[in-house]
């Protein structure tokens, strides 16, 4: 056996075409080193194009991993490893290399073909002109490997081919010291309806991992080792996934049925595809016609009854503006999802922004109040969304839970909870308790000051509600102008109301009191917990708290903000927190914004803590 | 929802009309409708907390508040597919559309097709005025070419739809036409939408007295409507003219008006309705743009058919699903499949 190095993290990115399985491989690699207790965090970037023109820069997708023997909260900034199967791979992501890391290439990538498509000028090879001198290259050929591994097993070219990103896995398991049981495991459910296929993998598996031993180049391996986590059972999770067991878990501690309305839509469309494999819970999913109709469902279905939840991202969430105006004036349930994206219109699909907290918060016609809640990490989801539903259920009330493409495809390791330990969702169906003569009134409110979930088939208590102002209690139909202020002015206290029922604000890492607070909120936790950590161990009077609850606000946060001589709100957007926290504070903080359609990275964040303490 | 009929319900007409007024103009079409629902609702053996209305914007989705059953007044075109959530969310409810020709054929077309095609067994019904009237008068998708109204003063340049062929384009499975003015005939058709298993659709020709009065008088009044209307049942030969001396002969696919005695036919030899033949329905959906060749206008059931219907099909795959995991918990989906201890 060859040296063994020991790391204490390794980010590793793999790129290739959209076609070489890429997603695939990265998926496969975190669970290995999931499974086998090291911390996680990932990163998948991958174009909006289906099979963008093979060999060509915007076909690169690429998975950035992170694993490592201490706790993580993100991808990387760099990369030690970058793993490319064709030259535009190489050409899209060499700036994502740490000097002195490892390039491992796919030499049959590098052809002039290849070269070509990837616009490197004629006669010129990256991996023999000396322009990857400052890295370590390490030159496999895959493809050649990949099909002497497979010959005479009968599979045609193209099927072959195929299962290079197997070779690539096999390798890079056997270059960080990690069994092949969980890809053996996988490959084996993945093609259990095609054997020969399950075969071929295994073969060019085993091909991979033993090409490190065989070879006589000479190979350095790494060992990273466990992380020291909090005691507990885990597993892996990404975003989309955790909203979709939340929800469900929702659903099955209130007791309703939880009904899902959704058209299809990047990066939301794994929710649907998540729950729509879980009927046996009684989850009902609706693909319907149009983002409207996905939201006035799940209206409908909340009319109904059942907890109505909708899912889009911002295009869709566009379009989904009217209903939410209507269900807050109906004062029903509802959970709808924003999986954010890049902006304004079509925007950047693929991309992650936060630039849709502005229109969650504000962006309907009228006085429209709604609860916005954030989710920072994958498994966040899972309680965000939780909180999401408990909140729209007791005060009857739409709610938004906000996502981005950041954490809804990225994945981390979860410590699941059980059902029992989740907390608990009161619904208040109405009964026909009324007194002869009495009559029912459907906007009758609790302490809460949410009303009765009247739901049709409950004999006595037929009403009508509607998008039409309405007077208090009777919800008749009401234009008089004082009632209008008067109902105006109930909704935002409705909204107000939820602060007196959500935990106060904790102070995620650092002092109560101090130089510099860092405020963020939604995906950039990873990002600020690691920055706002190391500045602190480098003697910086920094801290930092990450808000869940954007709408209400939780009623500590300006005691903590006077706490600061100076606030800092990082955001992937162009400062749209910023204008809430001046508004409702009159506080003097700073932005820094990133708009490109990336997450923060460590680096980015520390330097903005620096320059604020200066 | 046809098997919660129950006859020891003992409702009345009263029971459906709450303690709101009624808002519509002196005159309005919209009266004749709700006092037909409000007649036939008590005969349908359904108990009262089970009907959910459904409506959007407009004149005509102001009759959710005039019927005293559980109702919603949502917003502009989405009635059908809220509609759909309720029932999917409870299947067990009879839910009714109520709708206008701006509501269901402008802003709410793209719901009208999908909710046609999906067959939810939810009845809809469409008041078509040929106008905007709760705008104070544009034209509306149904107007006529030609038509002069406040947005189109040098008259309408477009292609009116026909509601109808449109509904059997969209694969409704219950296509039906009738008018306000003729009370007897909604009923029966409002009973027979009730007793489809499926989704139905009765487009319902309704004056507006204020923007575009006498719009289908032709249809209506004495002096015409037996030349200007059809009225269709199953297996009955297509008969009409003012002393029942015309019919309508298929030659082929070409459907042929005849002078009865001049013609030296019998009835037998007259078109009989077929209320299941989607071609011939078709045909007769299309006695509409008569420009070119006249035909009376079609009232009655001009297309029926069974096919599987959307929340049942839901509701049987959540069936199947709990069956086929019956012991699954939900801890276990929380912990998924691959998971590791840190002790």
């Amino acid at each position: 056996m060859k040296n063994v190095e020991v790391k204490q993290d390794v980010v590793i990115l793999f790129a290739g075409d959209s076609g070489d399985g890429i997603q695939l491989t990265g998926a496969q690699f975190t669970a290995t080193n999931a499974l086998f207790g090291n911390d996680v965090s990932t990163f998948p970037n991958f174009p909006a194009e289906i099979r963008a023109p093979q060999g060509t820069l915007p076909g690169v997708s690429g998975f950035q991993l992170r694993f490592g023997s201490v706790e993580i909260f993100t991808p990387g900034d760099i990369s030690d490893v970058l793993v490319v199967m064709n030259a535009a791979a190489l050409k899209a992501n060499l700036k994502q290399l740490k000097i002195g890391g490892t390039v491992i290439a796919n030499t049959d990538g590098f052809d002039p073909k290849n070269l070509g498509l990837a616009k490197y000028p004629a006669g010129v090879n990256p991996l023999k002109d000396g322009s990857l001198d400052k890295y370590h290259v390490i030159e496999i050929d895959v493809t050649k490997l990949t099909r002497n591994a497979l010959s005479g097993s009968g599979l045609g070219t193209k099927e072959t081919d195929r299962s290079k990103n197997m070779f690539v896995l096999g390798f890079i398991c056997w270059m960080y010291n990690r069994g092949l049981d969980h890809s053996v495991d996988f490959i084996k459910e993945q093609f259990k309806k095609r054997p020969e296929l399950i075969d071929a993998n295994l073969k060019v598996l085993n091909a991979g991992f033993s090409y490190g031993d065989t070879t006589e180049t000479p190979m350095s391996r790494y060992e990273v080792k466990a992380a020291p986590m909090a005691k507990g059972e885990y597993r892996n999770m990404t975003g989309n996934q955790a909203t979709a067991l939340g929800l469900i878990a929702a659903s099955q501690k209130s007791g309703l049925t939880l009904f899902y309305g959704s058209y299809p839509i990047t990066p939301a469309s794994d929710i649907l595809h998540e729950l729509s494999k879980h009927k046996n819970f009684g989850v009902k999913t609706f693909q319907a016609e149009d983002e409207i109709a996905a939201v006035t469902s799940a209206i409908g279905a909340s009319f109904g009854g059942n907890l109505g939840v909708t899912a889009s991202s911002g295009p869709g969430i566009a379009l989904k503006t009217e209903a939410i105006g209507l269900a807050l004036m109906l004062e029903l349930p509802l959970v709808i999802c924003n999986v954010q994206r890049g902006g304004p219109s079509t925007g950047l699909p693929t991309k992650t922004e936060q630039a849709d907290l502005l229109q969650a918060i504000y962006g309907r016609n009228g006085e429209a109040p709604v609860p916005v809640i954030a989710a920072s990490t994958p498994s966040d989801c899972f309680d965000a969304v939780y909180e999401a539903c408990r909140i729209a259920i007791e005060h009857m009330t739409p709610v938004f839970f906000l996502s981005d493409g950041y954490i809804a495809n990225g994945a981390e390791p979860w410590a699941f909870p059980k059902a029992a330990e989740l907390p608990v969702i009161n619904v208040q169906f109405a009964k026909n308790d009324l007194k002869e003569g009495e009559k029912f009134l459907p906007y009758k409110r609790n302490d809460k000051l949410a009303r009765k979930w009247a739901i049709p088939g409950t004999k006595g208590l037929e009403h009508r509600i509607g998008g039409i102002e309405k007077e208090n209690e009777t919800g008749n139909i009401s234009y008089d102008p004082e009632n209008h202020e008067f109902m105006v002015k109930l909704r935002a206290e409705r909204v107000e109301k939820i602060a007196d029922f959500i935990p106060h604000q904790k102070i995620d890492n650092g002092k109560e009191k101090g130089k510099l607070l860092v405020i963020g909120w939604g995906s950039t936790y990873g990002a600020i917990k690691t920055a706002v950590k190391e500045s602190i161990a480098e003697g910086c009077e920094v801290s930092h708290v990450h808000l869940k609850y954007l709408n209400p606000l939780p009623k500590n946060l300006g005691n903590i903000i006077k706490q600061f001589e100076k606030v800092v709100i990082p955001e992937m957007n162009n400062g749209q927190l910023i204008k809430i926290i001046r508004d409702k504070f009159l506080v003097d903080a700073k932005g820094l914004n990133k708009i490109k359609g990336m997450p923060f990275t460590t680096g980015e964040v520390k330097s903005k803590i620096l320059e604020m303490l200066k | 929802m046809n098997s919660t009929i129950n006859t020891d319900l003992k409702l009345i007409p009263g029971d459906f009309i709450p303690d709101q007024d009624v808002k519509w103009c002196p005159g309005c079409g919209d009266y004749s409708i709700l006092k037909q629902v409000q007649t036939v609702f008590p005969e349908l053996g359904i108990p009262k907390e089970n009907f959910v209305f459904i409506s959007g914007i407009g004149c005509s989705s102001r009759f959710t508040y005039y019927m005293d059953t559980y109702g919603m007044h949502s917003i502009h075109g989405r009635a059908a597919a809220i509609a759909s959530g309720v029932k999917m969310a409870n299947p067990e409810l009879s839910v009714w559309i109520i709708s206008g020709d701006g509501d269901a054929l402008s802003i709410g077309g793209n719901h009208f097709i999908h909710f046609m095609r999906k067959n939810f067994d939810i009845k809809m019904l469409v008041f078509n005025n040929q106008i905007y009237s709760l705008t104070k008068g544009q034209y509306s998708p149904t107007s006529e070419r030609g038509k002069i109204t406040k947005t189109t003063p040098q008259g309408s340049i477009e292609e009116p739809f026909n509601p109808l062929e449109l509904a059997l384009g969209a694969k409704s499975t219950f296509v039906a036409r009738t008018l306000d003015r003729d009370p007897k005939h909604m009923q029966s058709i409002l009973k027979r939408a009730h007793q489809h298993r499926g989704g139905a659709f009765i487009e319902i020709y309704q004056n507006c007295p204020i923007f575009n009065d006498g719009a289908f008088f032709a249809f209506s009044e004495k002096g015409t409507k037996k030349e200007e209307a059809i009225y269709v049942n199953h297996g009955k030969p297509l008969v009409f003219g003012s002393n029942d001396d015309k019919g309508i002969k298929l030659e082929g696919l070409k459907p042929v008006i005849v002078n009865i005695k001049e013609a030296g036919l019998s009835i037998e030899d007259l078109w009989i309705h077929d209320e299941k033949d989607k071609t011939k329905a078709n045909i007769i959906a299309r006695f509409f743009d008569s420009a070119e060749t006249y035909f009376p206008r079609p009232f009655g059931v001009v297309y029926t058919e069974e096919r599987p219907i959307y929340e049942e099909g839901l509701m049987l795959q959540i069936d199947n699903a709990k069956i086929k995991r019956e012991k699954l918990h939900i801890n276990k989906i929380l912990s998924g499949e691959k998971i590791w201890q840190i002790v």
